[in-house]
């Protein structure tokens, strides 16, 4: 009988065989052919000399993850402090950036952190500019923000910090009050109820949100673009180069693509050994 | 000490939200003003807005933003909460790595899922070409068209694609949670399991569906890699017109029909919220 | 939430209904993949007015992602308008139809100057569409001086205020014309040598970044000071910024026709003939150069276009800014058009194009 409902999932693992492991099948395909045909390693060969931008992008990313977490843990945390129905404004807030273009919203920061974007301005309005460069004899006009790598991790931070807040938060508000009255009323101070409790038992929340975070920014192109100026190229730039950029060569591609791929399993792989490897979703 | 505590932290959050609608609010001022420029005040118009209506560019991608992701959330619900329901009632076994190809559009990077999916599209229509033209010599009782091009049904395809996971892994848990004696006991009331399953199942996981689809949703119209490589020439939605202007100039129009999106939704968001916060409050003066 | 999502998709269903009720099927189309602002929009309409085919009018950011889009396959472009280089080699890969010219009779209108190029030596495949010339814009109330050599593109004095093209070609281009070599060269050690010039002016932080069509606005806020760019886009740039200068630097330059080709693959081949022929007529010529800048290829537009810039503007057109748009013979013989390149020096400019990237 049981077996019968789960009929039920035929349609949608047809589905999953057809657009999710063919299309990869596909890639690996491709990273294995030589661009006249037949097999190679060579697209492999080739990635050596593009070490510099896995490790760039690798590093870049992590930045950005890091930063993500240590705003988006607490204000997950602070959230579900509140009362439900703040607790819910708070939560649509999270959401509703999203319904603005990420690409118009990142373009916005290009306007606020261009040398004569709103942010310059602004300081020379007040005068700051002045005021440094008479403290310390320099000539300032402005700070030189954009096209940066600080720019770059600034656009993946805001970009993706919701994706941290969303799992945390979840993960937090479901958590069993009573718990944590055992654990204050077994005289733990809020600070160790925090240590002892809540933050093992958001772990899983944590992980989700790291991987939600790190994926997306080490894979990136649009944002290195708009606020890094192209100057470093990042694996998402690298990847779109080789299959609507200026290097056509889309078996070298997906060679880089593969590679990305197997060394993000692996990270997530390792890390999910450190909690319970359950699955955890974007959760409202 | 507390007091102060709270003070400090609702600082920080008030900040982080300055930080998250700073652009945003930008993006909305400058859509009313009078001059192309993105940082430069040069007084109050509406132009763009009236503009936008002509621009058949912008109304297009807007149509076909909307149109692909309601039939992508629509189908993608069906069928992951019908995946969901399959899922639940699979031995281990066989769920575990399911659930873990399942998760493979959402923890891979979009530019990997896009950039797969549009090698696979291409290399169908290759194949489709060669079995088309054979058949269509081979007989002549019907004529297939034997090129096929990327366009708005493989945007469909990808965003149904990407959007399942997400419907599946919010109606899971809400299956685990339910009672499953409620099934037993519909079914001993003479329900078959059909009945049981409108009557009784989906009002239960009905919350995971409803925030599985908004999701889905937000995350189709926020999409933008995967469309990118899968819609090819043959459509294009808001964002990859947005794209297409970054590298030229943004068009204050784009400022325009995105802050008039924007602020439908705060205004529904708004609305719901006040009617429910209301209700909540008139339950409670009725139970006292 | 339950009731959000509710109207939420009741709202965009009616929207999606209002807007995509006005579609219809079966009708003739043209698919055209051009340049960002390369067309004036009036002239699709008027188009589809007179013929009623309907125009798909799509952008590209570059020739290359042009090529990689066509290459890849998926597309169902009818008519691309690539530049001259780009066109030999799609030529050569046999991934351009050859015209029927009956149907364009508006060719005959085309100077002959633009005719039979190197590209396209029996002018077989192409009909051009605009021509200018790259050159450097500048700012001189930022650089504080006159600009007339390719030196300010790799000048430490300029840095932190120069936008680099994001294209290889040119970059690459701008670089060996400084030199003083070939834009058509195929050695790899001037290449090199060029390449090793952009290489060590990035490091030294000459550049903000390699940007392409976003040097519109970064020229035009005044936030870019120096950047190399095409004539037709100075002017536009121009009218929204009047301090920019445009020089044809003195070591002499690229000049490049853009044509406007049928792929191989079209399925609407003889609308396609039509929107070329339709673009081709001395009007819509003058409508298009009013629009975005760029010289027509129709000597008789060419000719007609200071007039006409005074009907349409009540104002006589800068003589100045005309020789920009039209470069005069002088300037033209000082310049070199780009030919395809042999796949050799291709794959070195796109894996020195990474490397930079790479940094």
């Amino acid at each position: 009988m049981k077996n019968k409902r789960s009929l039920f999932a035929v349609p949608y693992v047809g589905w999953m065989a057809l657009f999710v492991v063919a299309p990869i099948v596909m890639v690996v395909i491709y990273a294995f052919t030589a661009a006249g045909g037949g097999l190679t390693l060579e697209n492999f060969s080739r990635m050596g000399s593009y070490a510099v931008v896995f490790t760039r992008s690798f590093h870049l990313a992590l930045i950005a993850t890091a930063i993500c977490l240590l705003i988006g843990y607490p204000v997950a945390y602070m959230i579900s402090r509140e009362g439900p129905g703040l607790q819910r404004v708070a939560m649509m807030l999270v959401m509703l950036p999203m319904w603005m273009n990420f690409l118009l919203r990142t373009y916005s920061w290009m306007s606020i952190l261009e040398n004569t974007g709103l942010l310059n301005r602004f300081f020379s309005a007040i005068g700051l500019f002045k005021l440094l460069n008479t403290v310390f004899g320099t000539d300032l006009e402005y700070f030189a923000m954009i096209n940066t790598k600080g720019a770059v991790v600034l656009g993946m931070v805001y970009n993706y910090l919701p994706f941290m807040i969303l799992p945390i938060y979840s993960v937090i508000a479901k958590m069993d009050g009573s718990l944590l009255e055992a654990a204050r009323d077994l005289g733990a101070n809020s600070f160790g109820v925090f240590r002892k409790v809540i933050l093992p038992l958001s772990l899983p929340g944590v992980l989700s949100g790291v991987t939600m975070v790190f994926v997306p920014s080490v894979s990136t192109f649009a944002i290195s673009k708009l606020l890094g100026g192209s100057n470093e190229l990042l694996l998402g730039d690298l990847i779109e180069q080789q299959f609507l950029g200026t290097a056509y060569n889309p078996y070298l591609g997906s060679a880089i693509a593969l590679v990305m791929m197997v060394i993000v399993v692996v990270c997530m792989a390792l890390m999910n050994r450190f909690g319970e490897g359950e699955e955890q979703a974007v959760m409202l | 000490m507390k007091k102060g505590g709270i003070f400090l932290n609702r600082v920080f959050m008030a900040l982080v939200f300055l930080f998250l609608y700073a652009p945003i609010f930008v993006l909305i001022v400058f859509s009313f003003n009078d001059s192309k420029s993105r940082t430069v005040w040069n007084g109050f118009t509406l132009r763009w807005y009236v503009e936008l209506l002509q621009d058949r560019q912008i109304m297009n991608a807007l149509s076909t933003t909307l149109l692909v992701s309601l039939l992508a959330t629509v189908i993608a619900t069906a069928a992951g909460t019908m995946a969901a329901v399959g899922f639940f009632n699979m031995k281990k076994r066989w769920r575990s790595p399911l659930l873990a190809i399942n998760s493979i559009p959402m923890t891979n990077a979009d530019i990997v899922t896009g950039v797969s999916l549009c090698l696979l599209f291409v290399a169908f229509f290759g194949g489709w070409e060669t079995f088309a033209r054979w058949l269509n010599g081979a007989q002549s009782l019907f004529h297939l068209p034997a090129r096929l091009h990327m366009g708005f049904g493989t945007l469909l395809i990808a965003h149904v694609t990407f959007n399942i996971p997400y419907v599946l892994l919010n109606v899971m848990p809400k299956l685990r949670q339910m009672d499953k004696n409620l099934i037993d006991a519909a079914q001993d009331l003479g329900c078959t399991w059909m009945q049981a399953f409108w009557k009784v199942v989906l009002p239960e996981i009905k919350p995971g569906i409803v925030s599985g689809a908004l999701i889905a949703f937000t995350m189709s119209v926020d999409d933008f890699i995967i469309s990118y490589f899968t819609a090819g020439s043959g459509a294009s939605t808001l964002a990859m017109v947005v794209y297409g202007m970054t590298k030229l100039r943004i068009s204050p129009k784009i400022n325009a029909i995105s802050s008039l999106l924007f602020i439908t939704v705060l205004t529904l968001l708004v609305i719901v919220n006040v009617r429910e916060a209301r209700q909540e409050k008139q339950i409670a003066q009725r139970r006292l | 939430m339950k009731k959000t999502f509710a109207v939420l998709l009741a709202l965009t269903m009616a929207l999606t209904l209002c807007l995509t009720g006005c579609g219809g099927g079966g009708e003739r189309i043209v698919n055209v993949c051009g340049w960002g602002e390369n067309i004036d929009p009036e002239l699709i309409s008027q188009f589809e007015q007179e013929t009623g085919i309907k125009v798909n009018y799509q952008t590209a950011e570059s020739n290359e992602t042009m090529y990689a889009l066509i290459k890849q396959g998926g597309t169902d472009y009818d008519v691309i308008v690539p530049s001259d280089y780009m066109i030999g080699q799609m030529i050569e890969e046999g991934l351009l139809a050859e015209l029927n010219y009956d149907n364009i009779p508006n060719f005959e209108l085309i100077d002959s100057q633009y005719k039979n190029l190197s590209y396209d030596p029996e002018n077989k495949y192409t009909v051009p569409y605009t021509w200018g010339t790259l050159g450097i814009i500048y700012n001189p109330t930022i650089t504080g001086g006159e600009i007339d050599s390719w030196s300010a593109l790799f000048d430490a004095k300029y840095a932190g205020q120069v936008g680099m093209i994001g294209n290889p070609r040119d970059a690459i281009g701008a670089a060996l014309l400084y030199l003083g070599y070939s834009v058509n060269t195929t050695s790899e050690a001037e290449i090199r040598e060029a390449y090793q010039l952009i290489a060590d002016a990035k490091a030294s932080g000459v550049y903000q970044g390699f940007f392409m069509d976003q040097l519109y606005d970064k020229m035009e806020a005044g936030e870019t000071a120096v950047c190399t760019y095409y004539a037709g886009d100075f002017l536009s740039m121009h009218e929204n910024n009047p301090d920019l200068r445009f020089v044809v630097p003195k070591e002499g330059s690229n000049w490049f026709v853009d044509a406007m080709c049928v792929l191989a693959s079209a399925e609407h081949k003889e609308e396609a003939e039509a929107w070329i022929n339709f673009i081709c007529k001395t009007d819509s010529c003058l409508a298009n150069m009013d629009f975005i800048w760029y010289a027509s290829p129709n000597a008789e537009a060419l000719e007609q276009y200071p007039a006409y810039y005074e009907e349409v503007n009540g104002e006589p057109m800068d003589p100045a800014l005309y020789a920009v748009m039209a470069a005069p013979a002088d300037v033209l013989a000082n310049c070199e058009a780009y030919v395809n390149l042999p796949a050799e020096t291709l794959a070195l400019y796109t894996d020195l194009w990474v490397e930079l990237g790479i940094g």
